[in-house]
């Protein structure tokens, strides 16, 4: 027990019997005790200095080259990352680009389409009626020149019958109906065709 | 039993005889309770810090984690911050040894069932100041030469009569007062620090077995007390080899400080 120690050791100090290490002041090294920590502390170091110490430090030198490594090639990804969204930002302005481009080409195109269709339909519709003109033009000068034909043969024959007299094959007679008919074409084409009061 | 009654009549406090307790023999080579712990304590670190070193991984365990954040603490720290990131390589066996054996002798001081503070005689402190006084010393006469070495202990500028006097003193401070120092300040905090949980101990058990009436009542504080002091001593434990590693840093970079 520490207390029958203690009382033991100073009952001892008290009858002298402990000696001098033990009644001197404690800042008094023993010698015993300064050797051993001399010696404990020397050994301790050796092996520290030896072993211990450059083990820690190779350990923590490859540590540090590990983590180097890896902020490496995570610099390297980021670098690789950053000049891919460059590269893909770069592809998508230029494809906005060209989409707007596209864009107004074709609004261009549609509107020269649509002038020509415009153009291309106006010429059409004219073409259409100065065709219809044409041909009524025609209709009309085939209806005037069978009319002609015609008219002559039957005012011949009508006048023949009332004057009684065949015209048919005297020369004069020809003469006579074209004569008319130029006169009846004179008198600006009233629709009914007036016989003259000499060939009545 | 009888004889504890008889000798607690009246209570002795502890006092420094306590701490002087040879085992064998008597005399200055006796073999003594403080040079067995701090024996074991030294194969105890070498056998532990050997197993732990001896395969170090990248990727720390637990084990090696503990060793690798005291390790950094010396190292970086004290080390490399305070002698410079130049010259603190060599220096770290020598922070890193003193560091260990002093933490684990001063917890010694707490622990069961050792519970004696190696560094409570002054012996053990004074061997550890003269193996950083010798590195110091070793160190500035290494780098400037002996002559540079004693020039450099006098700041330049000075007015010519003072500069005897700072030699003088500046001289005694790096021969006597630096180790002196050193060893009284780890002696001082671990004796005094066993002191008073020796006394609180002491001084409950007497209350507890000789107080009688309501005097045993005062154990109780007097226990709770020593339990607040052996926490205490932890504290202290750590702080002390901290202080030592930290002064003997300064000291060292002294030697590598070009200007004073």
């Amino acid at each position: 027990m520490a207390i029958d120690n203690a009382a033991g050791v100073l009952a001892a100090a008290e009858s002298g019997e402990g000696g001098f290490w033990e009644s001197t002041y404690p800042v008094i090294p023993h010698p015993g005790e300064l050797i051993v920590g001399i010696i404990s502390f020397a050994a301790l170091y050796f092996i520290y200095k030896k072993y211990v110490v450059p083990r820690l430090e190779t350990m923590l030198a490859e540590r540090q080259k590990t983590i180097e490594g890896g902020i490496e090639r995570a610099e390297a990804m980021q670098a690789e990352a950053k000049a891919a969204l460059e590269q893909y930002r770069a592809q998508l302005a230029e494809a906005r680009n060209e989409a707007a481009q596209i864009r107004d080409q074709a609004r261009a195109e549609g509107q020269q389409i649509l002038e020509e269709m415009r153009a291309q339909a106006r010429e059409e519709s004219e073409r259409i009626v100065a065709r219809g003109a044409e041909q009524i033009a025609a209709s009309r000068q085939q209806v005037i020149n069978e009319l002609r034909g015609s008219i002559g043969a039957l005012a011949v024959d009508l006048a023949g019958r009332v004057v009684g007299e065949s015209l048919a094959d005297d020369a004069r007679r020809t003469g006579t109906v074209d004569r008319f008919l130029d006169e009846l074409d004179g008198m600006s084409g009233s629709g009914a065709v007036a016989v003259p009061e000499g060939t009545r | 039993m009888t004889t504890v009654v008889s000798a607690a009549e009246e209570f002795v406090p502890p006092s420094a005889p306590d701490f002087w307790q040879p085992l064998v023999g008597e005399g200055a080579f006796a073999l003594t309770r403080s040079m067995v712990v701090m024996v074991l304590v030294t194969i105890g670190l070498a056998v532990v810090m050997m197993m732990v070193t001896r395969r170090l991984a990248v990727v720390p365990g637990r084990g090696q984690f503990r060793l690798e954040g005291m390790y950094g603490l010396v190292r970086n720290s004290i080390g490399r911050d305070i002698i410079g990131s130049a010259h603190f390589k060599p220096y770290i066996p020598l922070l890193f040894t003193l560091f260990t054996l002093i933490l684990v002798n001063n917890l010694m001081g707490i622990i069961p069932p050792i519970q004696f503070p190696t560094m409570s005689r002054i012996g053990f402190p004074l061997a550890l100041a003269l193996g950083v006084y010798v590195v110091y010393l070793v160190a500035g006469v290494r780098r400037r030469g002996i002559v540079g070495f004693l020039k450099n202990l006098v700041p330049s500028g000075l007015p010519w009569w003072v500069v005897p006097v700072v030699f003088v003193l500046e001289l005694v401070t790096f021969l006597i007062t630096r180790p002196v120092t050193l060893t009284l300040r780890l002696f001082g905090n671990m004796f005094a620090g066993h002191i008073l949980l020796l006394l609180f101990a002491l001084g409950g058990e007497y209350f507890l077995l000789h107080g009688g009436g309501l005097l045993t009542v005062i154990s109780i504080p007097a226990f709770l007390m020593f339990f607040l002091f052996s926490a205490f001593e932890i504290l202290i434990s750590f702080l002390q080899a901290y202080v030592f590693i930290l002064l003997a840093s300064i000291y060292i970079a002294e030697v590598y400080a070009d200007d004073h």
